[in-house]
C-alpha cells in the first residue's frame, strides 16, 4: 500500500465552493480575533491558532455531518468552526464564561460540541487518534454508516497513542480518517529535527491502509483527497492516512508570526503567497462562482458575526463557584 | 564557592536557579546530559535550559520528538547502562505519556534485579495551576509518583533550593522527580553562585511559631507563610514547615514541630481526596497522638479537574485566606 500524491481530478459544485470559501473565511476571521483578545487580556490561558491551516479543516469537514466525529488538537478551533461551530459560544468559551460551549471549563485547549460530532480539541498531543479509532469502533458496532476523523500534527505523529490508534484502525477496519496536519513544525522544533522522515504518510504501509499526501494549502485537493477517504470509510474500506502539507502563519501559541527566531520570515512569508483563502478566491473569480463583490459580502457578514459574538461574550456571566463541582460525575439516575 | 562570595546577594528568579543547577551538574559530572521536548534549541519552553546547547552541545544537549514513552524510555535505559540523564517533562500532566515507564520500570528496576541496576536519573518537570492552562496543563499529581516504592520525590518551593535540589537529585543513585512549579518562575531571591546541596528527604522550618504547624508542599508554601501574617494580626503564631521533599518524608521535623505546637495543617495544591496530606495526617496520628490538642486539618484543592475559568480557577487553589479559615477552624476560634 504506497503512498499516493492526491491529483486533483474534478472542481466541485458552485455550492460546494462557496460553503467551502466561507467555511475558511470564517475560521480566518475567528482566528484573528480572538488573536486580538488574547492580546486585549480578554481570554486567559494558551491560544494555539489555526491561521494558515483553514483549508484543511474546511476541505475535510466539508464532507461529515453532525453524526460524524472529530478529533481535534489544541489547535482546535478551526476544526471546530468548520464542523458549524457558532462563534457566540465559542468565544464565551475563550473569555472563561458560563454561555461557553464547555460553561467556561475547558477553554480554548478543551473546546469541543458533542452535539456536532467534536470530540474535543486536546491538550494532550496525541490525545485524539485513540478516541477518533474509538468512536469509529462505535459507528461499526452500531453499524451505522458514520465515519470518524482524527485531526493530529507531525509532532503528534511521534507519539506512541497514534501508532496504537492507527494500527488497531487497520486491523479492525474501522471508518476511521487519520489527518495529519504537517505545518513542519511541533513547536519551536522542525520536521527535520523530530522524525527522520519527509513523509508522515510513508508510515501507512507500516499500519496497512493507504497513505495519501495533499497540497493542504489548496481547498480542494483535500476536499477531493478527504472525500475519497472519506467515502472508503463509510463503505466499509478501512481507515486512510491522509497527510496534508500545510503551515501556521502564528507563532505556535500566541499571535506573532514574523521574527521567530526558529525559522525565517522568508519561509512564512513563501507560504503565506500560497494562501488558501486568497488562492481560492481568485479562483473561484476565474471560475464564474463568485464576484469580487460577493466575496466581499461573506466578509462582511462574517466580521459583524463576530463582532456580535465578542459582545456577547464579554456580556455573559462568569460561572458561579457553585459550579465548580458540577460535571465531575454524572448525578443523572 | 569563591564567585559566590565576591558577589553576596545575588537575586536569581526561580526559572534561573534551574538553569544553573542544570547548568553545575553539566559542567561537573561527566556522564549527565538533558534530554526533552524543546530543551536544547528553545532552551526550554519555560526558558530554563537558554544556552546550554551553546555550552554543552547537541550530544549533552537533546531535543526530542514528541515521544514521552519514549524519552522517559531513554531515561530508563541510559541510566541503568552507565549515564546520568536529566529528563525533562515539560508539564507534569503528561506522566500520563509515559507512566509505564515511570511506575513499571524506572522505579521497580532495582529491585526486580536484586539491586544488581542502578538508574540515577532525575525528571525535570512542572505542576501547579494559576494561568488558566486548564486540566490538562495544571495539575499536582505527586501522590501519583511518591506512592511507588524506589521513586524519590521533591517539590522545591523557591529559586535556593530548586537549583541545589537539582544538584542533589542527580548525585543521587535514585530515580529522583523534581517537581517544578509554574507559578513560582519569576520569583526571586538570593541564590549562590557555583555547586551547592539541599538535602533530598529533609524539611525545613520556615516561619517559627507556638500554635499551629503547617506543613506545605511546593507553591503552597509562599502561600502559607502569607498566612502566616494574616494570623498574626489575629493573635497566632504559626510555624509553617516547607516539607520540601515528599518521598521520603521527613516526619521527624514534623513531629518534633508538633510536640511544641499540638496542631497541625497540611496544605497542598493537589486535589485533596488520595493527595499527600492524607498520607502526613495519618502519619502524625501515628506519630504524635499524644501531643496533638486538635485533629489534623487539610487545606487542598476541591474534588474536580482543574477548571479553565479564571473566575473556577481562582477558588479551586489554595490560598493564604482559605489557609487562615482552616486555621481558625482548627483553633475552634
Ligand atoms: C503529550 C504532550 N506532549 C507535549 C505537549 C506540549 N506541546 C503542545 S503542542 C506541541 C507541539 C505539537 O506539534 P504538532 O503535533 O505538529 O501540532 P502543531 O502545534 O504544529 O499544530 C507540544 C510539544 C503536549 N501538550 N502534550
Ligand atoms: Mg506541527
Amino acid at each position: 500500500m504506497a503512498k499516493k500524491k492526491n491529483v486533483k481530478t474534478s472542481v466541485p459544485s458552485p455550492k460546494v465552493l462557496q460553503e467551502l470559501h466561507r467555511k475558511m473565511v470564517r475560521i480566518r476571521r475567528f482566528e484573528e480575533s480572538a488573536g486580538k483578545m488574547m492580546e486585549d487580556g480578554k481570554i486567559p490561558g494558551a491560544l494555539h491558532l489555526y491561521v494558515g491551516q483553514e483549508a484543511v479543516a474546511s476541505g475535510v469537514m466539508q464532507h461529515l455531518s453532525n453524526k460524524d466525529w472529530i478529533t481535534s488538537t489544541h489547535r482546535g478551533h478551526g476544526h471546530l468552526v468548520a464542523k458549524g461551530g457558532e462563534f457566540k459560544p465559542m468565544f464565551a468559551e475563550l473569555f472563561g464564561r458560563s454561555t461557553g460551549y464547555c460553561r467556561g471549563k475547558g477553554g480554548s485547549m478543551h473546546i469541543s460540541n458533542m452535539d456536532l460530532g467534536m470530540l474535543g480539541a486536546n491538550g494532550i498531543v496525541g490525545g485524539g487518534p485513540p478516541i477518533a479509532m474509538g468512536a469509529a469502533f462505535s459507528n461499526k458496532f452500531k453499524k451505522n454508516k458514520n465515519v470518524s476523523v482524527a485531526f493530529f500534527g507531525d509532532g503528534a505523529s511521534n507519539e506512541g497513542s497514534v501508532h496504537e490508534a492507527a494500527n488497531m484502525a487497520a486491523l479492525y477496519k474501522l471508518p476511521c480518517v487519520f489527518v495529519c496536519e504537517n505545518n513542519g513544525y511541533g513547536e519551536y522544533t522542525p520536521q527535520s529535527r523530530h522524525q527522520a522522515i519527509v513523509d508522515v504518510a510513508d508510515r501507512a504501509s507500516g499500519y496497512g491502509m493507504p497513505g495519501v499526501i495533499c497540497d493542504g494549502m489548496d481547498v480542494m485537493a483535500v476536499y477531493e483527497a478527504a472525500g475519497e477517504a472519506i467515502e472508503r470509510a463509510r463503505k466499509g474500506g478501512g481507515p486512510t492516512l491522509l497527510e496534508c502539507k500545510t503551515y501556521r502563519y502564528y507563532d505556535h501559541v500566541g499571535v506573532r508570526g514574523m521574527g521567530l527566531n526558529y525559522r525565517t520570515d522568508e519561509e512564512v512569508e513563501e507560504w503565506k503567497n500560497k494562501d488558501a483563502i486568497e488562492a481560492f478566491e481568485k479562483r473561484l473569480v476565474q471560475l464564474g462562482v463568485m464576484t469580487k463583490k460577493k466575496i466581499e459580502n461573506v466578509h462582511n457578514a462574517i466580521n459583524k458575526d463576530i463582532e456580535e459574538a465578542i459582545a456577547f461574550a464579554n456580556d455573559s456571566p462568569y460561572p458561579l463557584p457553585e459550579e465548580l463541582l458540577d460535571n465531575v460525575y454524572n448525578e443523572e439516575t | 564557592m569563591s564567585e559566590a562570595e565576591n558577589k553576596p546577594g545575588r537575586e536569581l528568579p526561580y526559572v534561573m536557579a534551574i538553569n544553573e543547577g542544570i547548568r553545575e551538574v553539566l559542567r561537573e559530572q561527566k556522564d549527565a546530559f538533558i534530554a526533552g521536548e524543546d530543551v536544547a534549541i528553545a532552551g526550554s519552553v519555560y526558558g530554563y535550559c537558554t544556552g546550554l546547547l551553546e555550552e554543552f552541545g547537541e550530544d549533552r544537549v537533546v531535543d526530542t520528538p514528541i515521544s514521552e514513552k519514549g524519552i522517559m524510555g531513554l531515561g530508563v535505559g541510559a541510566s541503568a547502562t552507565g549515564c546520568r540523564p536529566i529528563i525533562d517533562l515539560m508539564f507534569m500532566d503528561f506522566v500520563g505519556e509515559c507512566m509505564d515507564e515511570i511506575a513499571n520500570q524506572m522505579a521497580k528496576m532495582r529491585f526486580m534485579f536484586g539491586g544488581k541496576a542502578t538508574l540515577p536519573v532525575t525528571v525535570l518537570t512542572m505542576g501547579g495551576a494559576g494561568g488558566s492552562l486548564a486540566a490538562q496543563h495544571s495539575q499536582s499529581l505527586e501522590a501519583w509518583l511518591a506512592h511507588l516504592p524506589g521513586m524519590k520525590v521533591v517539590m522545591p518551593s523557591d529559586a535556593y533550593d530548586a537549583k541545589g535540589m537539582i544538584i542533589s537529585a542527580t548525585r543521587d543513585n535514585n530515580p529522583v522527580f523534581v517537581v517544578l512549579n509554574k507559578a513560582s518562575l519569576a520569583m526571586t531571591m538570593e541564590v549562590p553562585e557555583g555547586s551547592y546541596e539541599v538535602p533530598l528527604g529533609e524539611a525545613c522550618v520556615r516561619t517559627q511559631g507556638k500554635d499551629l504547624t503547617i506543613v506545605a508542599f511546593g507553591r503552597m508554601v509562599h502561600e502559607a507563610i502569607a498566612s502566616v501574617e494574616k494570623l498574626k494580626e489575629i493573635g497566632i503564631e504559626a510555624e509553617v514547615i516547607d516539607a520540601r521533599s515528599v518521598q521520603p518524608f521527613d516526619t521527624e521535623t514534623v513531629v518534633n514541630s508538633i510536640k511544641k505546637t499540638h496542631r497541625a495543617l497540611v496544605v497542598h495544591e493537589a486535589v485533596k481526596f488520595g493527595g499527600i496530606g492524607g498520607e502526613i495526617s495519618a502519619q502524625i496520628q501515628e506519630e504524635a497522638f499524644d501531643y496533638l490538642d486538635a485533629p489534623v486539618m487539610r487545606v487542598a484543592a476541591p474534588f474536580s479537574p482543574v477548571p479553565f475559568s479564571p473566575a473556577l480557577e481562582q477558588i479551586y487553589i489554595p490560598n493564604a485566606d482559605s489557609i487562615v479559615a482552616k486555621v481558625k477552624e482548627t483553633l475552634a476560634l
